[in-house]
């Protein structure tokens, strides 16, 4: 009565960490990297000038433009965050022309009036908004407000080069140059644009500021949404397959206790998700490879209890000592050979990024989800079966007496 | 079963391994991508059969990265194009990808990477640290739960299985980005913990068997945890098999890696590792 007792409470609590994890899953979802989303990463660098160095003030200002920038993308959830000292990484989940955003997110964007000897007259900070728009022939355009004291600037810059060229550029590429043909205050246009689509990205450029140093983009990876979703199918279809030659091979080999192996991975493998998606961790491809990586070491952690217990056996234990001891000597096993491989997945994850570092989270998480899953879901199991004929079997556990 | 009394001949075939490896090291070096080197690369996939000369064509009217490597692939299912070349502008993969839709209407960016040439060497950098400071790690950890031969017979054995993938990947030709560096980081830690669990046992027989010799205590626990061994690399390389032929081309070069790597793995811990460890207590008795 009392095993029987004690086989309902492990049962009751096997069940309620299945139905934490699940909760956990469907509560958060997994989220997914880029590469399997679709979208685009960007590493910017600061390059410092004669007039500027790097400095926080400088890295925060830059800061403050790109994301006003990105806010024009209309993203759900783009990522900007600052990386080292001069860097700046931005994450463009599902945008929808990765390398055009690119090119306006990484633009110095300096607005420049300039007098036909190529000094400048007034910068682009003397502009309160910018629109995109047509002109009275139909042309696009640029329409820019500008601010109090720009306009009393502007009204005077005009009033002196009436009848004389005044060129706008935009980091060093002339847009437009032209005469000047009356004194403008407050509102003024640029003309010189091919498509209503150029005017506007230029539009964002000049409403939303210019950066105050100009950087460099120095890394770009873009995946389109096809891709994502063909790597997502493809790896969760081999997946699967491992899973179930592993769940095929365990289950010839250890008969009934390769079943019980067969459904501990299965709890492994929800228990897995639940963690990540609870930690929000990010599903990268190499992430994927990760988990299945994990799952290996999570049959090998009952292989080697499994083992340990058949040597018990053999050396002439009954089936319930000989899981007591088969346990007590895998526990240091395991924990020995997964601890240095938590170290190194703590190491890949320190020294790289992207992708790669979420290969390096999910094995690590995958790892110690397996550990736990050894100790505490393994040997309930196996203790809730230990009073049945199934396990005492002859061939249970590979034992071959001969 | 005497695993380790022919550990001469095990310790041949691992040497004829490594050389012939080194040897394609030496001669032709490793084929390192973009992510090392720096440079771009862009893949279109179309529903017709496109040619790399017509890419070409397209890449040489609007006189950007005319001399590209370009290469077909069939990664997505359909047919594809994988374009190779030096570092570009955002504004020309942009000028590239217009001109490849214009041309051929089915087109469709799969993706685009650019790594400027200081990520690269970042990046080759970071791989030497990281491989660096794992070793240390893991000789520290080894040293602390077992004794220090059992650690530097370990890190001996991880070299190995290091060795021969980058061996067996410059046979091959195989083209190396950031995701090998993960496989080595992870073969290290597979190597290991492979090793550790027949190390366990030696450590364990050390104790129960004191009165053999140290060659008899060692060549019972490689063979009490064969069993063990075997099931563990089979289940593991059935799943990583499972990936490399159903897992799309993507991670294709990361699943080779780990699949040399694991192998060698196994066979190190059996057959490297221990027989040294013998080899070790040999030098030192005598």
């Amino acid at each position: 009565m009392r095993y029987k007792q004690k086989r309902r409470i492990k049962l009751i609590i096997i069940l309620a960490i299945i139905a934490f994890a699940a909760f956990l899953y469907l509560q958060h979802g997994i989220n997914l990297g880029l590469d399997l989303q679709g979208g685009a990463h960007i590493v910017l660098q600061a390059q410092p000038t004669e007039e500027r160095e790097i400095n926080d003030t400088v890295m925060s200002g830059i800061v403050n433009v790109i994301e006003r920038r990105v806010n024009q993308l209309g993203l759900t959830e783009p990522l900007i965050q600052r990386q080292g000292s001069n860097r700046i990484i931005v994450e463009l989940p599902a945008v929808d022309n990765p390398n055009e955003a690119i090119n306006t997110i990484g633009r110095t964007a300096m607005l420049t009036f300039k007098n036909s000897q190529g000094e400048v007259l007034m910068t682009g900070e003397a502009i309160k908004d910018a629109r995109a728009d047509h002109d009275q022939y139909g042309r696009p355009v640029v329409s820019f407000t500008l601010t109090e004291e720009g306009s009393e600037k502007f009204a005077d810059i005009t009033r002196q080069y009436i009848g004389k060229k005044i060129g706008i550029y935009l980091d060093n590429e002339q847009l437009t140059n032209p005469t000047v043909q009356a004194v403008i205050e407050e509102r003024g246009q640029i003309t010189g644009y091919e498509s209503i689509q150029e005017a506007r990205e230029d539009a964002v450029l000049i409403r939303e500021g210019a950066l105050p140093v100009p950087v460099e983009v120095i890394e770009t990876r873009t995946v389109g949404p096809t891709l994502g979703e063909i790597s997502i199918q493809k790896s969760i279809r081999a997946g699967l397959l491992g899973l179930l030659l592993v769940a095929i091979y365990m289950i010839f080999y250890y008969r009934f206790p390769g079943v019980l192996a067969a459904v501990i991975l299965a709890i492994y493998g929800l228990i897995l998700m639940g963690t990540m998606a609870g930690l929000q961790a990010t599903l990268t491809l190499p992430g994927i490879a990760g988990l299945i990586l994990s799952i290996g070491m999570a049959v090998d952690a009952n292989i080697i209890i499994f083992e340990r217990i058949k040597d018990e056996l053999k050396s002439g234990k009954t089936l319930r000592a000989a899981i007591d001891a088969g346990f007590k000597r895998a526990y240091t096993t395991i924990i020995d050979a997964n601890v240095t491989t938590i170290m190194t997945a703590l190491i890949l994850a320190y020294f790289t990024s992207g992708t790669v570092r979420g290969f390096a989270v999910t094995l690590g998480i995958g790892i110690i989800v397996s550990m736990f899953t050894a100790f505490f879901v393994t040997r309930n199991i196996i203790d809730i079966f230990a009073g049945s004929k199934l396990l005492r079997e002859n061939k249970s556990f590979g034992v071959r007496k001969g | 079963m005497d695993i380790l009394g022919k550990r001469k001949i095990w310790y041949t075939i691992s040497i004829i391994v490594i050389v012939i490896g080194l040897l394609f090291l030496l001669i032709n070096g490793l084929n390192l991508g973009i992510d090392f080197n720096g440079g771009t690369l862009i893949e279109f996939s179309f529903s017709e059969n496109v040619t790399a000369e017509q890419v070409r064509d397209v890449l040489e009217r609007i006189e950007i990265a005319a001399d590209s490597k370009i290469q077909q692939a069939e990664s997505a299912g359909e047919h594809g194009v994988i374009i190779r070349t030096k570092t570009l502008e955002s504004e020309e993969i942009v000028a590239i990808d217009n001109a490849i839709k214009d041309k051929f209407k089915s087109a469709e960016m799969l993706r685009s990477e650019m790594v400027g040439p200081t990520i690269g060497r970042e990046l080759r950098i970071n791989a030497l640290l990281a491989i660096i400071a794992a070793s240390i790690a893991i000789v520290a950890y080894i040293s602390f739960r077992f004794e220090f031969r059992f650690a530097a017979v370990s890190i001996i054995a991880l070299m190995h299985d290091v060795l021969i993938t980058i061996g067996i990947f410059a046979i091959l030709g195989r083209e190396i980005n950031t995701p090998f560096v993960a496989a080595i980081l992870t073969i290290i830690g597979y190597s290991i913990n492979d090793t550790i669990v027949i190390f366990d046992r030696i450590r364990e027989n050390m104790k129960l068997m004191h009165k053999v010799p140290f060659i008899k205590q060692a060549n019972t626990a490689v063979v009490d945890t064969l069993p063990r061994s075997i099931n563990t690399s089979i289940t593991t390389l059935i799943t990583i098999l499972a990936i490399y032929f159903f897992g799309g081309a993507s991670i294709q070069t990361f699943m080779l890696a780990l699949f040399i790597g694991m192998f060698a793995g196994t066979y190190s811990s059996i057959f490297v590792a221990s027989p040294l460890l013998v080899t070790w207590q040999e030098k030192i008795s005598r």
